[in-house]
């Protein structure tokens, strides 16, 4: 079982990981560093008396840099299957189907919990903008995901309008609640860079988690890893 | 007798389900956190990209 749902989300995570870098390489990279030089001084705006060019040179693919961010990508997305995976196979035990059409949902209810909810109030940001402690925000982000999780089950497996309210309630609590916000704005980088990048991390982790669900789905459904059945005598 | 074998099978690949799976889980988690969210400035420099891109707290 252990070796079934490893390989599962090692194959899943390293299919859709890839994907996922490849997509931000395109569509979220060159944001992030465009963002890099108002972060290093080598480009300065000043408010709405700005005259440099929106269209910068941002450099090619870095081949150590984004090399890195391709194997990391990889990593981080094998660690959501194997999660996932692990729920997957204790829903199936219940009499849950799951194939790659029903990971297609398990995946946009993981993008849900994992990536839109802490989102929601920690904006995925472009480097160098104020924040609160990171620490504090850690904490904040795992109590998020954890809270979001369990809304996601709730709605998908509760049964009745107590598990809603449930769900909606653990949804909201921590932007109630707030999270860790810095005390001064400090961020040199033009709004208009820093709302695309938030809108384009927001869709690349969609269409990742979409593709995860649906290819952790799928391999677990092939019963990749499992031990060959016994002979039929 | 043949009832009796069948329940004992199956709870024992019920209790093999759940730990394998709070296993496997327990590795994703350890794995997102060594990836994502250490700050050790070799593992934060190296996927510092992939962390923004993620949304995970960094810096």
């Amino acid at each position: 079982m252990i070796t079934r749902l490893l390989t599962s989300a090692l194959f899943a995570g390293a299919a859709s990981g890839l994907i996922a870098a490849l997509l931000q390489l395109w569509f979220v990279q060159p944001v992030l560093l465009h963002a890099e030089l108002y972060e290093s001084g080598a480009l300065l705006h000043f408010g709405a008396d700005s005259n440099i060019a929106a269209a910068q040179d941002v450099g090619g693919f870095d081949l150590v840099r984004d090399g890195l961010s391709i194997v990391f990508t990889m990593l981080i997305y094998s660690a959501y299957a194997m999660v996932m995976l692990a729920a997957m196979a204790l829903a199936e035990e219940r009499g849950a189907q799951i194939s790659a059409r029903t990971g297609l949902i398990w995946g946009l209810a993981g993008f849900v919990a994992v990536h839109f909810a802490p989102g929601f109030s920690l904006a995925p940001e472009v480097p160098g903008v104020a924040a609160a402690d990171v620490v504090l925000r850690q904490i904040w982000w795992f109590a998020t995901v954890g809270m979001a999780a369990v809304a996601m089950a709730l709605i998908g497996f509760g049964k009745g309008w107590m598990a809603w309210a449930g769900a909606a309630a653990l949804l909201l609590a921590p932007h109630v609640y707030g999270a860790p916000e810095p005390e001064v704005f400090t961020g040199p980088v033009p709004t208009e860079i820093g709302a695309l990048f938030a809108a384009r991390a927001f869709g690349v982790g969609m269409a990742a988690w979409a593709l995860l669900g649906a290819f952790s789905g799928y391999f677990w459904s092939r019963q990749i890893g499992a031990p060959a059945p016994a002979p039929s005598t | 007798m043949t009832t009796q074998t069948q329940t004992i099978t199956q709870s024992k690949s019920g209790i093999s389900t759940l730990g394998a799976a709070l296993l496997v889980a327990a590795m994703g988690l350890g794995l997102m956190v060594v990836t994502g969210h250490v700050q050790a400035a070799t593992l934060h420099d190296a996927a510092h990209d992939v962390r923004h891109a993620t949304g995970f707290p960094c810096h």
